[in-house]
Order: C-alpha cells, then structure tokens, then sequence
C-alpha cells in the first residue's frame, strides 16, 4: 500500500542488531500502540478528525443549503462566509451537508467492504478445502471485473438511484483486494501453534476464528479500513461529477459536478469549486498519513528507528 | 485407566506441484500402545514423521489409514466423542514462542480449557484453578503470573504455562512434541523434571517426542526409532541405544558427541560399530547419548 523509502542504513543495522539480542519476541499491543503515535499519525488523526467533526456537527449550524435566493453567483462575504452558487444558495452550507454525505459513504462503503473481505477472506481460508478453492475463485473474477466501469454501468442502468445504491454498488466492486489480503494473512496464522493448541483445547471454530485469529488480524484490517474509506469517497465523487451518483445527495462530487455545469470556472468563482476539492485533497492526504503510519507498525520491513539526537547528528556530519 | 492405542497408523500426503500430483508418504504403518505412567520416546530426525504422528493422535491430522483407540474404543472426529477423547489427550506443542498466542493473557489460555471441558464454573473459581495450574507447573505464586501477557515471559516459563494448559482438563494421555528442544539448554532438564513429576503424580500416558537420544534415554520407558515414516527399531531405550540393530540406530547413536565413548561406553557395548563408519551422516544430530 505504502512505499517508504528507508534511505538510513544505519537504521536497518539498528534493527538487526535488536533480532540478535531479542531474537524471537513478538512485540506487544502496548508497544504497538505507543510506535503508532508517530508525528505522521497524529498530524493526519488531528485533520481527519477536524472534517468528520466539521461533517457531524456543521449542518447543525449552517443555512438550507438548498435555499434559493435570486442575488446569484456572489463572492464570499459577511453574510455568506464562503459565497453562494449561481442560484444564491450558501456554499458554506452545502459544504457542512457534503462533507456530511461523503464520510456516510465513505464509511459505510469502508464497513461493508470489510465485513465482505473477512467473510471471504477468512472463512474461505481457514476452512479451506473446496470451500476456500470456491471462495478464493470468486474473489479473483471480482479483483479482475473493472471497477469503476461496472459502478458506471450499474449506475447508469438504474434511474433515480439512492445514496443506499451507491454504497451497495461500491461495496461489491471494492471488497476483493482485501479479501485477498486477508486470506493469504489468515493462512499463515491459521497454522502457527496458538491456534492448533486452542483446537486441541477443544475451542470450536467460530471461537478459533474470532478469538485467536481475528485479534491478530487486526492491523490489517483497520488499514484495509481507512483505505477503503478514502478509496470511496474518491470513487463516489467521481461518479457524481459524472453524474450518475446518487440523484439529490449533497456529496463533495456533487458540488463539483454543480460547479462545473454552472461554469464556475469560467466565471472565476473559485470560492464554489475549491472548497470541496481542497477537502477531498485534505481528507485524503490525512487518511493517508494514518494508513503510512499504521502500515509501519504492521510491516516490519518499513520500520524506521528512531534514533539519539546527539547519533543522528554524528550520521549527518 | 485409559489406555491409548495406535493401530497401523498411515498418513500420505497429496504435494501438488502444477499439473503433477505425487504422494508423500510420511507415516507408514506405525503401531503402539501407550498405558498410564508409562512414557514411549518417539526418536527421529527431521522429517522422519513424529511430528506427524503427534499430530495425528491430537485429532489435527486425519490418518490416511490405521485407527487410534482410547480404552478399545475408536476415537471420535467430532462434536461431543471428540471434545471426551480431548478430554483425556493433550498436546504440548514444540514451540512455546508460538504456542502461546501474544494478543491474549496468559489466564487466558488456561481458562479456556477449564471452562470448556467445565473443570470449574464461575469467573472466581476458574481463576482460582487456573492459578492453581500454574503452581503445578512450579510458576508460583501463580496470582504474579496469570495476568502477564506471553512475551513477559522467558522461554522455559512459557513452556510451562503451555504444559499446565495441557494439564487443565486432567488428561491421561500427554503427547509432547519436542518439548525443550526449542528451550537453552540450562533450561531444559528444569522443564523435563517437571514433566517426569508430573507424570508420575498424575499417572500420565507420556508421548515423548524428540531427536536427542540422551534425554530419550532418561525419561522413557520404551524407545521407538522412526526413520522415512517408519519405526526401524523399538524396545527399552538402553538395549536400543547400546545395542542398536538397525542401521539408521547405529547411524544416530555414532552421530552423538560422546566423551566416554572409549571408556564405559565401549565396554558395555561389545559390538560397536567401527567409528569410521559414516559419523558424520546423520544430518540432525542428537545431542550426547549419556
């Protein structure tokens, strides 16, 4: 998902004199939860953190965002913080509404995208046999069907979508590369020695599965998570500015789309498009920077040391 | 009284690679019979299968072939016949780096088994028992340890909390798969100290797996040599050791590091081999026949 570039040899040597003096300790929650906390993670906790709360409770606060007014394209002012569209309804307003849109699909899409990926990710692969040869087929005809073009088509085929449609549609067209991943993370847990010990213990599987297995699944999929989250956010406005999204829904895409049919551009009005595209920018890069830093944590390889201040200046010099 | 018994053991394994299938055959035709306080050492190198049959009697591995029979009984697959043959065979597996799952506490793998086969019911009583577990495995006070998570503990201490996990539905068949080889060697009569005390307070039936024939030696009562899937040889472990009749026995009693060699050794057994003869072997040496 990441390509961090450990570009500090002297951290990697770090690292392989720390195998040699704790050579097979796996690291604990609590560790895991302290090398979260890295700069890059709260640096992106704090601004995705900033949009949801700007998404739950702006709307609380704002004018109708739908509310027609016939002063028209108007640049921002005391009155309208961030301007109107050009038939007068407040900017400021559709964004608290959008923003509110986007994450509910977001998040949603993210939540069924998961629950589709575990079912068939981990059953399939715990169980294995015919079942998992089943499983692992369909996954891969849904990893290679084209995306997007079949949301189009789905879309399109469909007249006065909801925005219920639309996270169903995404969902199905996003879940299998996490299935994937899964899988191959479940087959190497399923075999290690905790889980034979809990089955000779007499634990029945769903307890296998939930208890020993999935808990040290989890890294993975909360990163599978955020990942999907952004994955359709972007995706959903996309479709919107094409207009095939959601019929009515305030979404990010969809102020775009008004912006672009209502020639903001060519009337200069950039306090109509930049809004929503700045936070689908923000929003992105925010979730990315919570993905980078969760990534390090699961993958060992993209570990960085930290080091001594007075060290690092040695190595600088 | 529960005698564990194993007739004509087989298991092949389907390797796939492409379009070729070809069958390995990694247990053949393994027999014994394993009655309380009595230990049989399984002894092999890598590979030779004694894993397999370890793996086969704790009911993770279909046999192919053969049945496994508790007190005369065929051993049950599934559902409530399986959870009873649990309740009477255990398994203490290799590793206890990974036998232990890191994301849990260490109670928790002891009152998982208490609760399941319902040795105590009650969050107080199944604590106070798993505490009681840990004692028995000499972690005392056990209230110090049941709440530590795996990787606060060293290696010889979580061998113990996976023997006492073993121990908490009171079995009568105990199968340890190389159960200190994994451990330093300053710790490892400390862990099969502990399981020869064990076995005799609780009369276990003792699967003992390894491939050090010195250790084999000392705790077991019958010494069973498996070599490609095969036992080659099999009787008390001091006529198999001094007087080895099989080749590979020969082969793996040579390959051990013996300081006396010249001395006691030789006097006692008559017909030892030439040392010339292929000391070197054995891939998986055995540490010290003494």
């Amino acid at each position: 998902m990441t390509s961090e570039i450990i570009n500090d040899s002297s951290a990697i040597r770090e690292e392989g004199v720390d195998d040699l003096i704790r050579p097979r300790e796996p690291t604990s929650s609590d560790g895991r939860l302290k090398r979260l906390l890295t700069k890059k993670f709260i640096i992106g906790a704090v601004v995705v953190l900033a949009i949801v709360l700007f998404g739950v409770v702006g709307p609380f606060f704002s004018q109708d965002p739908r509310a027609i007014n016939n002063i028209g394209l108007t640049p921002p002012s005391s009155q309208h913080l961030l301007g109107t569209t050009q038939i007068g309804a407040d900017i400021l307003a559709q964004l608290a509404y959008s923003t509110r849109g986007s994450l509910i699909v977001g998040v949603s899409v993210a939540a069924l995208t998961l629950f589709l990926s575990a079912f068939f990710g981990i059953l399939g692969a715990y169980i294995g046999g015919v079942v998992d040869d089943a499983f692992s087929l369909f996954t891969n005809v849904m990893l290679v069907i084209p995306g997007l073009p079949l949301v189009i088509v789905i879309a399109s085929y469909i007249q006065n979508k909801s925005v219920f449609l639309v996270i169903i549609v995404l969902a199905l067209t996003g879940w299998a590369a996490g299935a994937r991943v899964l899988r191959s993370q479940t087959l190497s847990v399923r075999n290690r020695d905790y889980v034979l010990a809990s089955r000779v213990s007499g634990e029945k599987t769903w307890r296998v599965i939930a208890v020993e297995i999935l808990p040290n699944l989890l890294p993975v999929m909360s990163s599978g998570f955020v990942f999907s989250t952004l994955g359709a956010i972007l995706a959903e406005a996309g479709l919107s500015f094409v207009g095939i999204g959601a019929t009515g829904a305030l979404t990010w895409g969809t102020m775009l789309s008004d912006a672009s049919n209502g020639q903001a551009l060519l009337f200069g009005a950039w306090w109509w498009f930049a809004p929503p595209g700045i936070l689908i920018a923000i929003l992105g890069a925010g979730l990315s920077l919570i993905n980078f830093s969760l990534d390090e944590v699961i993958n060992p390889r993209l570990r960085v040391h930290k080091m001594p201040k007075t060290e690092k200046k040695v190595t600088a010099s | 009284m529960t005698t564990l018994q194993v007739k004509n053991l087989c298991k092949d394994f389907r390797l796939r690679s492409g379009m070729k299938t070809s069958i390995l055959s990694a247990v053949k035709d393994v027999s014994f019979e394993l009655v309380p306080g009595r230990t049989i050492a399984l002894v092999g190198q890598s590979g030779s299968g004694k894993s397999t049959v370890a793996r086969m009697i704790a009911q993770l591995e279909r046999p192919t072939s053969g049945e496994i029979l508790l007190d005369g009984k065929p051993a049950a697959t599934r559902g409530g016949g399986l959870k009873r043959y649990r309740e009477e065979v255990q398994m203490v597996f290799q590793d206890p780096f990974a036998s232990l799952n890191a994301f849990h506490r260490v109670g928790h793998h002891l009152e998982r088994p208490i609760i399941l086969h319902k040795i105590a019911s009650g969050r107080e009583a199944v604590r106070a028992k798993a505490i009681e577990l840990l004692e028995r495995v000499q972690l005392t006070p056990g209230e110090d340890y049941i709440d530590r998570r795996p990787h606060e503990l060293s290696g010889g201490q979580r061998q113990r909390v996976a023997i006492a996990r073993a121990l908490a539905p009171s079995p009568s068949v105990l199968i340890a798969d190389e159960p200190v080889s994994m451990l330093d060697v300053s710790i490892r009569l400390g862990v099969l100290n502990l399981l020869a005390d064990l076995q005799r307070s609780e009369n276990l039936g003792v699967l003992y797996i390894t491939h050090d024939l010195a250790t084999a030696r000392h705790f077991s009562d019958h010494l069973m040599v498996m070599y490609k899937g095969e036992v080659v040889e099999e009787g008390t472990p001091d006529d198999v050791i001094l007087h080895p009749q099989a080749e590979f026995t020969r082969k793996l009693t040579m390959a051990a590091p013996e300081p006396a060699r010249n001395e006691r050794f030789l006097r006692a057994a008559k017909n030892y081999p030439p040392r010339t003869q292929g000391s070197t072997a054995v891939e998986d040496q055995p540490r010290g026949v003494a």
